[in-house]
């Protein structure tokens, strides 16, 4: 290129000298190259992310990283991020990559709904005292019940709590912070989901607990894979990127990325966009069948979209075309990496698209022929209590378990150089993950999770998630206009 | 073991076929065949199936290991992520073939259509191979990422386009060979052409003979025409799209 770069640099690392003992663990810390030892700790402040690995490791806590905010002249129109970016692309001529979910302030429709309460006229339960009853049954459930227990019940996944972990490959993930996911949720009595790339041998073990998933590269997908898990996921869209193909670059394929994904090691994985034998419906309903035939009718298989303008009446083919559980990924849904114009322009809210999906499951009298997954910024206990009572079977999380591992959502996860092991193929950054202490905070996250989960349903009066599951009788929402109330389905507060 | 499948759903033929081959049946021959999907679809035992009439969609999806023999044409999606084993259709079929397939065999006497061999891939020994005796539809090959692909056009006139629109499209492995003349503006551009030469026809050879035998062809007669060999620019198609 010939010249500087223009960019000034987003954050600036402070060191405080004083405190620095100058044992150099930041710089050998640090995954983005940001930090150097001249002398003293150096920081090339262009390449900070903002990640925290050096302030967290700092054992003198001697480093603080600011915001560079006079890197650009106030404008409230033409904003930092905009000026940034178009800066970056005048440079390279490329399309904006990001990590992580849509960050940008868009409504959160979660924030607008608040859960009710027994006061005086029906009593509360204890949960300390009494059962609560959190498990979930995900799969297709029979149109009617016949009496003399001959009712045939299709194959379903049983679940201690309705949270599950969301799909992240082995590829935009590393090993050890797959490992995790997999041991959490057998420790939980949950499932956590291989994403597109394939089953690593070592967690074969662990197949009771684990959703595969077909998507459109099938890449590690074989008759043994499909075998191994408790359902099949056919991933058709994603949250982060409707629409849009995923490229894994061939420096983030390694020897055991490539056995797993079954491709020659340093190649690029290509997941084209769409999946090139669905163009359809019926296209989808084959593909369903196909794997209902490979394996022999004795696991559910789920469809993932995300949720987009018509996803009521894409729902309700999907369920048509024979889909056991319907995965709807909101806007706000993570992503390893993404085209940032499409993760912060495409796509709807999850909670518009739940209330959307259920209610026209419902109508159309199909509701129990498929259990809703949903995802895509699940924070929160509350934000699962909000969903299940709009209509969800059950929630899954990506962000808030890679949280619980360490991550701090610096949305640099396409680079390669994270800092704490999780979404990084490079050995020296992989082993910096310790699974058990990984797994143990993603079970510590369920167990409290699943603990406040009973709080609210002792305090609506209701002795089982069963009896909260779309009963948005017990939300009503706060500075929402007419309209979204009745996407909601839910009454105004006051009401 | 002779299976009359006239009437039959697909999901009865196929628990049968899959009870029978788990019970030590290696030999399956199947009459009246109208339509089944899924014959084959995640058998994984050496198995022979023949096939009399025509089969569905998603033949020997997920297949690993069986030989399929249709006698008859064939449908859409034949091969479908099939892992290995051999599938061989005595006619034409239709489109989606080997999607997306890794490994094994794919012979089809007559022509094919749209879409065949988008994002077949190799790994290691598994190397998928599939040998269409007619021509294919628009994007063949389409982000094509390892195995081998051939069209030899047998029965056209000469200067007859083998290919339609967007052949090797996102194509970043494995090498497509079409005997005869190949249109560039027929291409993707992300592959390059060039002619077959000692090399290639020595990787070609055992699969064209095999092919012969099956359908009862002269090698000779095929070699006498010169292939065009089809391969990726970049293993990296798509490398400098963006802005990092």
């Amino acid at each position: 290129m010939g010249v500087a770069s223009q960019l000034p640099p987003e954050f600036i690392v402070r060191v405080d000298r004083e405190r620095c003992i100058r044992c150099k663990r930041c710089v050998v810390n640090c995954g983005f190259g940001a930090l150097d030892f001249r002398n003293g700790v150096v920081s090339d402040d262009t390449k900070c992310v903002a990640c925290q690995r050096c302030t967290v490791v700092c054992p003198e806590r001697a480093i603080t990283i600011e915001e560079n905010r006079l890197a650009y002249k106030a404008n409230a129109y033409w904003t930092p991020l905009a000026r940034k970016n178009i800066l970056k692309q005048a440079e390279t001529g490329g399309m904006l990559l990001t990590g992580m979910g849509n960050d940008n302030p868009y409504p959160v429709y979660w924030d607008h709904l608040l859960i009710d309460a027994c006061q005086v006229t029906n009593p509360s339960i204890d949960p300390l005292r009494e059962p609560m009853e959190l498990r979930t049954y995900l799969g297709r459930k029979p149109d009617a019940l016949s009496f003399d227990l001959a009712t045939m019940i299709g194959p379903q996944i049983k679940l201690d709590t309705p949270i599950v972990f969301a799909p992240m490959s082995f590829g935009s993930i590393s090993l050890n912070a797959h490992l995790a996911l997999a041991r959490a949720a057998q420790a939980a009595g949950t499932v956590m989901n291989t994403g597109e790339g394939g089953l690593h041998k070592d967690l074969y073990s662990y197949g009771d607990h684990i959703i595969v998933q077909v998507a459109s590269g099938r890449f590690g997908v074989h008759s043994a894979y499909l075998n191994q898990g408790v359902a099949v996921e056919i991933k058709i869209g994603q949250g982060a990127k409707p629409g849009i193909g995923g490229h894994l670059p061939g420096e983030k394929v390694p020897l055991e990325i490539s056995e797993t994904r079954m491709v020659p090691q340093g190649t690029d994985c290509l997941s084209p966009a769409p999946h090139h034998d669905i163009y359809s419906i019926e296209d989808l309903s084959q593909l369903i069948y196909a794997i209902k035939e490979a394996t022999g009718y004795s696991k559910p298989v789920s469809v993932k979209i995300a949720a987009v303008h018509n996803v009521a009446a894409i729902a309700s083919g999907i369920v048509r075309a024979g889909a056991d559980i319907l995965y709807i990924d909101g806007f706000r849904g993570g992503t390893g990496a993404a085209p940032t114009i499409i993760r912060d322009h495409v796509g709807i809210p999850i909670e518009l698209a739940l209330a959307a999906v259920d209610d026209r499951l419902r109508q159309e009298g199909i509701r129990n022929q498929a259990s809703i997954i949903v995802s895509g910024g699940i924070r929160h206990s509350g934000d699962v209590a909000k969903a299940i009572a709009l209509g969800a079977d059950a929630v899954a999380i990506g962000t808030a378990a890679l949280v619980a591992m360490g991550c701090r959502i610096c949305q640099k996860c396409y680079t390669n150089n994270c800092s704490w092991g999780i979404a990084t193929q490079r050995p020296e950054l992989v082993k910096r993950l310790d699974p058990d202490e990984a797994t143990e905070h993603l079970v510590n996250l369920l167990r409290a999770w699943s603990l406040e989960l009973k709080e609210i349903l002792g305090s609506l009066g209701v002795n089982a998630i069963e009896s909260l599951r779309g009963s948005r009788e017990r939300l009503r929402g706060v500075g929402l206009d007419a309209q979204t109330l009745e996407i909601l389905g839910v009454k105004s507060a006051g009401r | 073991m002779q299976i009359n499948a006239k009437g039959m759903h697909y999901r009865k033929l196929n628990a049968i076929l899959k009870e029978a081959a788990a019970s030590g049946v290696a030999h399956f021959e199947l009459e009246n065949v109208n339509g089944q999907r899924y014959l084959g679809t995640g058998l994984d035992r050496p198995v022979e199936i023949v096939v009399n009439g025509v089969p569905g969609n998603d033949l020997g999806a997920f297949m690993d290991g069986p030989t399929v023999i249709v006698r008859g044409n064939g449908q859409d999606a034949i091969a479908n992520t099939m892992n290995a084993g051999k599938i061989v259709v005595h006619g034409h079929a239709g489109d989606v073939l080997a999607f997306g397939m890794r490994g094994g065999k794919l012979f089809i006497k007559g022509d094919v259509g749209y879409r065949v061999g988008i994002h077949m891939k190799a790994y290691n020994e598994q190397v998928p191979v599939v040998i269409i005796g007619g021509g294919a539809g628009a994007f063949f090959g389409e982000y094509m990422a390892g195995g081998v692909l051939v069209l030899l056009g047998l029965g056209y006139a000469p200067g007859q386009s083998l290919i339609g629109d967007y052949t090797g499209t996102g194509m970043h492995g494995g090498a497509i060979y079409i005997r005869g003349k190949v249109d560039p503006e027929l291409l993707g551009k992300e592959v390059a052409v060039f002619e077959a030469n000692a090399e290639d026809r020595a990787v070609l050879e055992p699969h064209l003979l095999e092919y012969c035998q099956e359908f009862g062809l002269d090698p000779a007669e095929i070699n006498r025409q010169p292939f065009q060999k089809l391969v990726p620019v970049s293993h990296r198609p798509y490398g400098n799209l963006y802005a990092y």
